[in-house]
């Protein structure tokens, strides 16, 4: 039993030993006259949360952009699976801060539009939303319209259509900003569950610290003007730890307490 | 709820109907007849048909020109709304025609397409289109970037980002300009019949004033009005029956 396990370690490890879904290479972005973002290296590793966290104007979200397709860099490149980006493409899918939900579509059209899209049959992609409605936990309000629904359950709407085309890459741009503080709390342990399960790596851009050290494998600070990587940290010990208990952990307030004495100089 | 809408359209009526009754009894003017011999005169006019044959009459410039208003104002405002380039050119001729006095371009018409269908027709597009086109262009350009973001990451096509998205989005303000550009279309058909030539309903409004049957005039007035009237609410239950979701109630319900 013990030597096929070994086998298998050292099978693949000819490969470099980390593997990174996606990677940033010395990306630029400029608006005109701006530098938004200048030479930026980064890279995800696979089946890992990143949190890109800086003050606001740090171009996080144009980072993100970037990775999803959606923005051109003005230098440098993004590689998905090892293959350079060009424009969006089914290895990613978004989840947005302000949901962007169709206000004239039902939740099980909603969830199931980013599949229309891809040209799946209704009853097939039906099928495929139903379950993932109820795995966000959203049973019952297939054919609710977002209107009726509240910010936190609008949010789930659109996790459920990221998580419906299976893509390898999730990116988050400050998903739960918009909801309010206990419905935050619990997305942030469902994150964490969702990270743990699903096969995928997360990209998750927000501006709370807190909301960073509890659910990420590895932070990366971005400071402003032009923006940069300043530093990485990896609160490695947090992430074996029972979710009750990361908000008293020493790591977690150290790690809390460092990152606020580097970032403050930046907030005006 | 539904009761309740119902039960204030019946109460807004009744209050409409009464003041004009009570102006009629007045009389505010001698040429003002009162609601009751209005409809009377409407009852009488649909008996011996001369509405109804007044209606295919008036009918026709005004399908065809809200018509061509609805599909080429809708067309057009997506274009405009698309692309600056098209905005800078085609704007300014809507933006003028809409400022445009028209009773007083209506001569012009008449020297350059006749006295014909063809001059009734340009009359209601003049009224219908620019509200339309402008309605729709402004609607486009103001989608929200973040669903179109999400229908490009979700690789939507341009062509599914336009019909999937953009139409839809645009469709409460697209729907309000169709109304406001219908009403003015209804305006304009009456306006074409009674300064081009007399025909339909324009017709019973000028003959009747001509010869003092001022309850056959208002009847006709009240007709055209009362059609207008049917006509958006069954745009209405278009848009809903499109775009549900699109109802959102009232802040108060």
């Amino acid at each position: 039993m013990v030597m096929p396990q070994i086998k298998e370690v050292v099978g693949p490890d000819d490969t470099p030993a980390a593997d990174n879904a996606v990677v940033a290479r010395g990306i630029s972005k400029n608006y005109g006259d701006v530098e938004a973002l200048k030479n930026l290296t980064l890279e995800f590793p696979r089946g890992q949360l990143t949190s890109l966290l800086g003050p606001s104007g740090c171009g996080k979200t144009t980072l993100l952009k970037i990775i999803a397709g959606l923005l051109e860099p003005s230098a440098g490149e993004i590689e998905v699976n090892g293959k350079p980006v060009t424009g969006p493409g089914p290895d990613r899918a978004f989840v947005f801060q302000d949901f962007a939900l169709l206000p004239w579509a039902n939740v099980l059209r909603n969830v199931s539009f980013a599949l229309e899209l891809r040209g799946v049959p209704k009853s097939e992609r039906e099928a495929i939303a139903e379950k993932y409605i109820g795995d966000v936990g959203l049973a019952g309000f297939e054919l609710k319209f977002p209107h009726q629904l509240s910010g936190g359950m609008r949010q789930r709407v659109g996790l459920a259509r990221a998580l419906s085309v299976d893509a390898d890459v999730l990116l988050m741009d400050e998903p739960f900003s918009a909801v309010d503080e206990q419905t935050r709390r619990k997305f942030q342990e469902d994150l964490l569950g969702l990270v743990q399960n699903e096969n995928k790596t997360f990209i998750f851009v927000t501006h709370s610290i807190e909301e960073a050290v509890y659910v990420s494998d590895q932070i990366a600070i971005l400071l402003p003007r032009p923006s940069r990587v300043s530093e990485i940290i990896r609160p490695t010990g947090l992430r074996n730890k029972d979710v009750d208990n990361i908000r008293r952990d020493p790591e977690y307030l150290d790690i809390v307490d460092s990152i606020w004495a580097s970032l403050r100089s930046y907030v005006e | 709820m539904k009761s309740r809408s119902f039960w204030l359209k019946i109460l807004s009526a009744t209050v409409l109907f009464g003041a004009w009754q009570i102006a009629g009894m007045i009389p505010v003017s001698y040429a003002f007849p009162t609601f009751f011999e209005s409809m009377a005169a409407l009852v009488r006019m649909a008996g011996d048909g001369t509405l109804f044959q007044a209606y295919v009459e008036t009918l026709r410039p005004l399908v065809i020109g809200v018509a061509i208003s609805a599909v080429f104002g809708i067309g057009l405002g997506l274009w405009i709304g698309l692309s600056s380039r098209f905005d800078w050119l085609f704007s300014p001729i809507f933006i003028v025609m809409q400022a445009a006095p028209l009773a007083a371009l209506i001569p012009l018409l008449v020297m350059a397409y006749g006295i014909g269908l063809t001059s009734k027709v340009f009359v209601v597009c003049i009224m219908a289109m620019p509200v339309i086109v402008l309605n729709t262009a402004g609607a486009v350009r103001n989608t929200p970037t973040s669903l179109k973001e999400m229908g490009r990451s979700f690789l939507a096509s341009d062509a599914e980002i336009i019909l999937k998205i953009i139409i839809p989005a645009a469709s409460p303000v697209i729907f309000s300009g169709l109304r406001l550009g219908i009403s003015a279309g209804f305006i304009g058909a009456i306006l074409a019949e009674l300064k081009i030539t007399p025909t339909g309903v324009g017709d019973i409004i000028t003959y009747s004033r001509s010869i003092a049957d001022y309850p056959a005039m208002y009847a006709a007035i009240f007709s055209i009005i009362l059609l207008a009237v049917l006509f958006l609410n069954l745009l209405e239950r278009l848009e809903v029956y499109l775009f549900e979701g699109n109802v959102r109630g009232y802040a108060s319900d």
